[in-house]
């Protein structure tokens, strides 16, 4: 099993807080991965541990080979780490078009040709076209991102990390705040993306996390609780404590 | 999903959609006739101001000056409170090689663009690393620093009385500078369109989108490979090139240079013009100059104390009242009007 994502002894404080504790994480190459968790466990910051938005206080982060603890965030997307957010972070006044051509412009190294017109860079308008067109978001890609109901933006917030041909997917709560049976939809989405991704997606609907994920590695106060195979856990003592001890995870 | 918001956007076949995608971004470069008006005004100033025309090559000197910052603030959303440094560089550039023997008025030109540019390059690894004060006292302080070598260095400079014997040969060998300020006007006029057509055409470009990115939500251009600090660096050397430009071409026109050109007003100014006008429009800086230069020459006429106080009024009622600028404001209500 070789490893698209690896943590070593990963540590990070908030103050006193200790927020992420020690994890060892493995995400083996075609991942189909959960981290889940309490409300408070430390799921977003071990995500923002691994994307660099977040410096570890201890502990080491490998990309494929690359150990890339020290990389700024946006080499690290570059190399192929690539993320959503559990709260929308969008860029409201633009069209869908227009973010998810920057983040092909970005990608092709071309964001900073200033001398040039934008509508000359025809191909990356094409690719941004093509992938809002897959992803289902064709007919609104001349709107104002901000007018979009928010389940198309939760999909926005996707079509910009696959443009930016990630290697590695982290999805922080892709679903949150979307309506049951369209987070569904959202989840058949992220179950079609190409096999060889590696996908880690943080999610509480327990019905979701059963059909979709292969792996489910447990976070509970910062530290890894017991990782394995969705019938593994289900049937884990500590697991169920956990759950059936705390009543709200939201 | 299952939503489906219809709108007039809403093409129903993918192929006509793609041809839609291309058609929009190509369709936000195009010239809008508001634009045309405004270029055929401040060219027919010269016959409609023949006796102004100072003031109008003034206007348009200040406004490039406006939209070099709006290119740091409106797009880049860097607030600068020295932004003089640039323009007092470009001016000195320009005022010194004149009258030192160097008054071919181009590669003068050429000269104060590249010296700002240079300073504002090697300045500019410092200013993106910073934000909120630290990012206006650096700022600030940078333009301090110049401003007090300049003063210092009285013997070069001319510190407070200026910078005496600057003569500009003429205009391409051809046009020689008037009394009446035609030729320079005109000049002046050439020069400002020359670089706010680059301007223009960058806000069109790959790197306006990626601006437009960093200001609409900077925390997502990492995460989509982007570099803040890169951006930033590099339309803040740009925003500097034009500053040293617009600080050229005073020097040229007026043929004369003070410490006044490095000075915290007239960085205040610039800032004021700009939130006058409006910022990351494109044109908010040569209204708010237009404005704030024709008032203050109006009202300064019949007593000093009254154009501050109706400056202040002013920019109190422009800030509460119209959300970006006399600009922002007009274009606000046009498109509510439109609506209606
Ligand atoms: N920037 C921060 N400063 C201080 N505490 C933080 C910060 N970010 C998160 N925390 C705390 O860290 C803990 C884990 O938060 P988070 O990673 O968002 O949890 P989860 O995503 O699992 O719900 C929470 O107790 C939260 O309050
Ligand atoms: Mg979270």
């Amino acid at each position: 099993m070789t490893s698209a994502l690896q943590t070593a002894g990963l540590c990070r404080n908030f103050g006193a807080l200790a927020v992420t504790q020690n994890v060892d994480f493995v995400l083996p190459v075609g991942a189909r991965q959960a981290l889940i968790g309490p409300n408070g466990a430390g799921k977003t910051t071990f995500i923002n541990l691994l994307t660099g938005l977040l410096q570890p206080s201890a502990g080491r982060i490998r990309l494929g080979g690359e150990d890339i603890t020290a990389l700024a965030p946006e080499m690290r997307v570059r190399r192929g780490l690539v993320r959503t957010f559990q709260i929308n972070t969008l860029f409201p006044a633009l069209t869908p078009l227009e973010a998810v051509t920057l983040a092909r412009l970005e990608q092709r190294g071309a964001s900073r040709r200033w001398l040039g017109a934008l509508s000359g860079q025809r191909a990356a308008i094409d690719e941004a076209y093509d992938l809002l067109e897959r992803i289902g978001l064709g007919a609104d890609a001349l709107q104002e991102t901000r007018s979009l109901p928010y389940g198309k933006q939760r999909l926005l917030e996707i079509a910009l990390a696959l443009a930016c041909e990630p290697r590695v997917l982290l999805l922080d709560e892709p679903a949150a705040g979307v309506p049951a049976r369209e987070s569904a939809e959202l989840f058949e989405v992220i179950a079609r993306l190409p096999r060889d991704l590696s996908i880690l997606f943080i999610e509480h609907d327990m019905e979701l996390v059963f059909r979709f994920a292969e792996r489910i590695t447990v976070l509970v106060a910062g530290a890894v609780l017991t990782e394995g195979t969705p019938a593994e856990i289900a049937s884990d003592p500590q697991v169920r404590q956990v759950y059936l001890g705390s009543a709200g995870h939201g | 999903m299952t939503m489906t918001a219809t709108t007039d956007r809403t093409l129903p076949d993918p192929a006509d959609r793609r041809a839609a995608a291309h058609a929009f971004i190509a369709g936000q470069a195009r010239w809008r006739w508001p634009e045309a008006v405004f270029w055929l005004v401040a060219a027919a100033s010269l016959v409609i101001f023949p006796h102004s025309l100072v003031l109008a090559a003034q206007v348009l000197i200040a406004g490039l000056f406006a939209l070099s910052l709006d290119l740091i603030l409106g797009l880049g959303g860097i607030v600068s409170l020295g932004h003089a440094a640039f323009f007092g560089l470009g001016a000195y550039t320009a005022g010194l090689l004149a009258a030192h023997g160097w008054n071919e008025p181009l590669t003068g030109l050429v000269a104060a663009g590249l010296v700002a540019g240079l300073v504002g390059f090697a300045t500019s690894f410092i200013v993106v690393r910073l934000k909120g004060i630290a990012l206006l006292m650096v700022t600030m302080g940078v333009a301090l620093l110049l401003h007090e070598v300049a003063q210092k260095a009285h013997a070069i400079t001319g510190g407070d009385d200026g910078l005496q014997g600057i003569s500009m040969a003429p205009i391409l060998g051809l046009f020689s500078f008037d009394l009446y300020g035609r030729t320079a006007f005109i000049y002046t006029l050439a020069v400002v369109f020359a670089c706010f057509l680059v301007a223009r055409r960058l806000y069109n470009s790959p790197f306006g989108l990626a601006l437009k990115g960093m200001r609409e939500n900077g925390r997502r251009v990492p995460a989509i490979g982007g570099s803040i600090r890169r951006h930033s660096a590099l339309i803040y050397t740009i925003a500097a090139v034009m500053a040293g430009i617009a600080g050229g071409l005073l020097a040229q026109t007026t043929e004369f240079v003070s410490v006044e050109v490095l000075g915290f007003q007239r960085s205040a100014e610039v800032l004021i013009m700009l939130v006058l006008g409006g910022a990351g429009l494109l044109y908010g800086g040569f209204v708010g100059a237009a404005v704030f230069l024709v008032a203050r020459q109006i009202l300064s006429g019949i007593d000093q104390t009254y154009w501050f106080f109706w400056l202040g009024l002013m920019l109190v009622l422009v800030v509460l009242f119209a959300r970006n600028g006399l600009l922002g404001g007009a274009k606000a209500l046009l498109a509510r009007w439109r609506r209606a």
